[in-house]
């Protein structure tokens, strides 16, 4: 028997604040909050720029010892979860933590404990690093101390797709839950990229823009790197109904698709099959669907890419399509990329307020779409799509529904 | 344009392409001698090494040609010289 996918809760920590509430009305607000570096001395770096989850203390979230052992991705991963639980409601038995599965994407793992444990090597000349360098930089961190927090004893695991993770991660979700192989899943993604030496080898591949995103200008000189979390939580519909719970949206379709192009140029074929697959996924026309939230990230190749082919899988209809890339918001948070945008679409389907591209300055021909350029835009819309296109050619695309 | 300068420009490309150096001459385009964009950071990190330069993006946008690459590091190399060599 196969389930219809309610989202029953909702977490995110991001560039905009410590909750989902404050992604949602910074991204209402069209306002972007990418600001100057300050985890990392930006002196030698290309960029000064980033989206930064700001004022984070972990204190405020985690005793001193077990703060110890989590890297801020991990941390991130747990403080959005633990939002998205508590506004599902549910309340986790040993029964239940049984049924319930974890999908996060993570692309890089812990990379500032990686760096400081070798800078203690290299640098320092120590001979040793610490102790606690591979249970925090390990992918899976994020995953791990969720299901330890909740008692969650199903199936739980880590996607690194890089850009993809978390698309890649909420539709394996889904499909468990569709499928009634778990009764919960909380599913998102979480990364915490802002160390000098992950920097370093971003600015190496010189698509990091050295002011700020600008997704679908004919100006855009590349992306903003960002860092947070979201989680969602996923049921089936009529449990949720069930016990009354608040639906905050569905997931109706995903699909996903590799390019076997190129390691790291995009490719408009392999992005166009996954929209398609996730279309028919969600057995849905392709007229049906009212808002794109678009991989965007602001780079001159994804965003003439995806506009091709967006305009190939939607034909006329793309006119009439809104299409924003949040990240020109929020940055772009690579494994947490696709969760901050599941949220912003959620939120958008739910309000009848599409986030705008912010920073915005002149039209691209390349990028002939109606990008809802720089002011939110009011629309009650059906049905969204959530793009995300990683390097090395991996893409996977989630279909939302406004809750009935 | 120097036979040194072109021959250092050359080797470093020849070496991130891992193809021999007598390929690499000064009218060649990139897309003859197969670089891509990934090729093509790939080869300005090569170029910075070997000039000890810094090799802005803008700088780097549309050169699509040996010839191209050779002018452009002339370019920045010439630029480099003169702030040395201004009075403070």
């Amino acid at each position: 028997m196969t389930h219809r996918v309610a989202v029953t809760g909702i977490g995110a920590i991001s560039a905009f604040g410590h909750t989902y509430p404050d992604l949602w009305t910074g991204l209402a607000a069209g306002k972007s909050a990418i600001r100057p570096l300050t985890l990392v001395a930006s002196g030698t770096l290309r960029f000064p720029n980033a989206a930064e989850v700001p004022d984070y203390d972990p204190l405020r979230y985690f005793e001193e010892k077990e703060a110890q052992l989590l890297d801020r991705f991990a941390q991130f991963a747990a403080v959005a979860a633990r939002e998205a639980v508590r506004a599902s409601g549910i309340e986790f038995s040993p029964e239940l933590g049984e049924r319930t599965a974890i999908v996060l994407g993570c692309s890089g793992g812990g990379k500032s404990t990686e760096d400081d444990g070798f800078h203690h090597l290299y640098a320092l000349q120590e001979p040793r690093v610490s102790p606690l360098t591979i249970p925090r930089a390990m992918s899976n961190a994020g995953a791990s101390r969720v299901s330890l927090e909740y008692g969650i004893t199903g199936p739980v695991f880590t996607i690194s797709t890089a850009c993809s993770s978390a698309n890649h991660a909420i539709g394996q979700a889904f499909r468990m839950v569709r499928a009634g192989e778990v009764e919960v899943a909380i599913a998102g993604g979480s990364e915490a990229p802002l160390s000098l030496g992950f920097l370093k080898a971003w600015e190496a591949m010189r698509v990091v823009s050295p002011d700020t995103c600008r997704p679908f200008s004919r100006d855009r000189r590349g992306l903003i790197l960002g860092e947070g979390a979201a989680a969602l939580v996923l049921e089936p519909f009529e449990r949720a109904r069930a016990r009354g719970a608040a639906i905050l949206g569905e997931i109706a379709g995903f699909g996903m698709s590799s390019d076997a192009h190129h390691i790291t140029q995009p490719s408009a074929l392999g992005a166009a099959r996954a929209m398609r697959s996730a279309l028919e996924d969600a057995q849905l026309a392709p007229e049906a669907v009212g808002y794109v939230n678009a991989h965007g990230t602001g780079t001159l190749a994804n965003d003439a890419t995806e506009t091709a082919a967006i305009q190939n899988v939607f034909g006329e209809h793309a006119r009439k399509l809104l299409v924003s890339s949040t990240k020109s918001m929020h940055g772009h948070a690579l494994g947490a990329a696709g969760a901050l945008e599941a949220a912003a679409t959620l939120g958008a389907l739910q309000c009848g307020l599409i986030p705008p591209t912010a920073n915005f300055t002149a039209p691209d021909p390349a990028c002939d779409l109606d990008v809802v350029p720089n002011t939110p835009r009011a629309a009650q819309i059906e049905y969204a799509i959530s793009n995300s296109f990683a390097f090395g050619g991996l893409n996977a695309v989630v279909v939302f529904r406004r809750s009935a | 344009m120097s036979e040194d300068l072109i021959s250092r420009v050359t080797g470093v490309i020849a070496k991130a392409q891992k193809i021999p150096v007598e390929t690499v001459t000064i009218d060649k385009t990139f897309e003859e001698l197969n670089i891509d964009s990934l090729d093509g950071i790939n080869i300005l990190f090569g170029l910075e090494g070997e000039f000890d330069l810094d090799i802005p993006d803008d700088a780097a946008r549309g050169i699509r040609t040996v010839r191209e690459m050779v002018e452009g590091i002339e370019k920045l190399l010439a630029a480099k010289a003169g702030v040395a060599k201004s009075p403070k």
